[in-house]
């Protein structure tokens, strides 16, 4: 949701007369929207207390805090926690995990809702189409718990394909519990899970497409296979460039239940992401301060990626507009 | 009923050849199954008596016999049918809550040029930049004394901002001449966001309450972080709990693996619970289902 632009959204309202004095247009401002005001002020205190404060509460993070001296009395360690940080191999081995996953899924999970679109936007009974839209899109409804619980149900080592396997005197594998499969099994997850609800922007962007492009370049004997390369894919440059961007401004989260879940089943070798190192460090072992010092490198990084991110938006931004 | 159309093919559009409609077909086939068979295998399975699951020797795939034991052991009181109860509670209350917080506030940043719209709505937007951390907000929580209470569940996430800002702009689209009339007739903000606009905005919150109602039903991540008494579990811990896990379900049956062990919960017990905790997201779904078409969602994603 690009802030800006709702920042200066352009109002349709009446312009409220400009008053001969400022501060008595300021008061009867103030007068007349007190009740817009009181009507704001829950959710501006609840995001306040549950949001800003803990912003705050991040200098912690240069402090060796302890929860029985309070914030206010913890006293004040400069970079040392940050330091820990650059030496701790568990730190690096959890921020190489995040990269490779969200590196894998780049590859493996990206185009599949691309896919999935132009398979759906091809079918052309409206009505297996919705049905199979129907489909696709619930499990992005599921929680997390109960996806992994229907993939230990279905390839465990109780599951049904072992349990088929050794019906038929099979060797069973192991895919749960297996660390080499570990990458493959989260982004299989994740497609299963939101691959289907990725479709929605792609298909929005489908429908936009003129189809006086499609018969013209039928008459010009371009083939099926050709009109979706030139006619199609173009169309979805824009929307694809666009969530690409905002993927990798998003590198350093790839979800915390999900690998949460599965640590104890691969190892926190394999499993341990940026998300669950700061929980464990912090929330199990107790280092609070040290804790909240990755959690903050974690969240400036990911802020330095959303911005650059946003940057380079901007610059395809300017192509986005050529494609109209 | 509403009546589907089937498009037809254009005239240019060659038809395709009988490969390419076999390929298409088995690709929608296998898409579908992959998301409907693990669904179907779970729920046949907690209504099928022990017999069959024990001639399957596991997750049972044909229909071979009806039971409900399974469910009658876990509904008739007991961990998961207080679990039940709580996730329940918390998506009542947890979306009636948020949904009236969002409403209002969205409301109230909605009109244009309103006394600091610009930096409550700064103070909105924001919270998409940056996040506050989890040990931060985890020691704010429990300095609140909030540990262990439901509060915690609700509080923190009470409000998206993503929902306010989508409610907001739709709120915006609402033709200014009709609340405008309102006010000269003397009603109350309240009154107008009541009167005028909410009958305007069912379609758009009803999805916003129900996409609220999903995410306490599923949430996991705040009662996992807040709650440490197993008394107070939502469904979702309980599901992690006795079937992924497959800890030993208090006051259930079962075989005991070992002798004298609290008995390892049957097949039919632990998808009876994988069941119960999805029944009400797709009993729910639906009604968001059927508001993708109206294009609601979409036109607020692009707000």
């Amino acid at each position: 949701m690009p802030a800006a632009d709702l920042l200066t959204r352009p109002s349709t309202a009446v312009e409220t007369p400009v008053a001969p004095r400022r501060e008595k247009a300021w008061r009867r401002r103030l007068r007349r929207d007190w009740p817009l005001l009181a009507m704001v002020a829950p959710a501006i205190v609840l995001y306040l207390v549950f949001h800003y404060v803990p912003l705050l509460g991040n200098v912690i993070a240069f402090q060796n805090y302890s929860p029985y001296t309070g914030i206010l009395a913890s006293p004040f360690t400069g970079l040392y926690n940050f330091e820990r940080i650059f030496t701790d191999p568990g730190f690096w081995q959890a921020a190489l995990n995040t990269v490779t996953i969200t590196l894998f899924q780049l590859v493996f999970y990206f185009p599949i809702p691309i896919m999935l679109a132009l398979l759906l936007n091809s079918l052309l009974s409206a009505r297996l189409r919705m049905f199979v839209q129907s489909v696709v899109y619930l499990p992005h409804f599921f929680s997390w718990v109960l996806v992994i619980t229907l993939f230990q149900q279905m390839f465990g080592g109780t599951g049904a394909i072992n349990t088929f396997l050794r019906e038929h005197g099979a060797q069973t594998v192991d895919i749960m519990n297996n660390p080499d499969l570990f990458l493959g099994l989260v982004t299989l997850q994740s497609v299963w899970k939101d691959a289907g609800w990725g479709t929605i922007i792609f298909l929005a962007a489908l429908s936009t497409v003129d189809t006086s492009l499609y018969e013209a370049a039928a008459v010009d004997g371009a083939g099926r296979w050709r009109r979706l390369w030139h006619v199609t894919l173009p169309a979805l440059v824009p929307v694809i460039v666009l969530l690409l961007i905002m993927r990798l401004g998003d590198a350093l989260s790839v979800g915390f239940e999900q690998f949460l879940l599965q640590r104890d089943a691969v190892g926190a070798n394999t499993a341990e992401v940026l998300d669950t190192y700061v929980y464990f460090t912090g929330v199990v072992n107790n280092d609070w301060s040290y804790a909240a010092a990755a959690g903050l490198v974690k969240g400036v990084v990911g802020l330095l990626l959303v911005l650059g991110a946003n940057k380079l938006a901007h610059v395809f931004g300017q192509q986005g507009v050529y494609q109209k | 009923m509403t009546v589907v159309a089937v498009r037809r093919r254009p005239l240019w559009d060659e038809e395709p050849t009988l490969f390419g409609r076999a390929a298409k077909g088995v690709v929608v086939a296998v898409v579908v199954l992959a998301v409907l068979f693990p669904l179907y295998v779970v729920i046949l399975t907690s209504v099928s008596p022990q017999a069959a699951i024990t001639k399957a020797g596991g997750l049972v795939m044909v229909p071979d016999g009806f039971s409900l034991a399974a469910y009658a052991e876990l509904l008739s009181g007991g961990v998961v049918s207080r679990a039940v109860l709580v996730s329940t509670g918390i998506a009542v209350f947890g979306t009636l809550f948020s949904t009236v917080l969002t409403l209002l506030a969205a409301y109230g940043l909605s009109r244009p040029r309103s006394f600091a719209h610009r930096p409550l709505l700064f103070v909105v937007l924001l919270t998409f930049l940056f996040g506050p951390g989890m040990i931060p907000t985890y020691l704010l929580v429990s300095s609140l004394g909030l540990i262990d209470t439901y509060a915690a569940l609700v509080l923190p996430g009470a409000v998206a901002a993503f929902n306010l800002v989508v409610l907001r702009s739709f709120f915006m689209n609402i033709p200014q001449d009709l609340v405008d009339s309102a006010r000269i007739d003397g009603a109350s903000e309240f009154g107008i966001l009541t009167r005028i606009v909410l009958p305007l905005s069912k379609a758009v919150t009803a999805v916003i309450a129900l996409f609220y109602a999903v995410g306490y039903w599923n949430a996991f991540f705040n009662a996992f972080l807040y709650l440490n008494t197993p008394d107070k579990w939502p469904i979702q811990l309980v599901l992690r709990q006795y079937v992924l896990q497959g800890q030993p379900i208090p006051g259930t049956g079962g075989e005991s693996v070992i002798e004298g062990a609290a008995p390892l919960p049957t097949l039919a017990v632990k998808m009876a619970v994988v069941v119960i905790a999805v029944v009400p997201v797709l009993f729910v779904y639906p009604f968001v289902q059927k508001h993708f078409t109206k294009g609601v969602i979409l036109g607020a994603i692009k707000g």
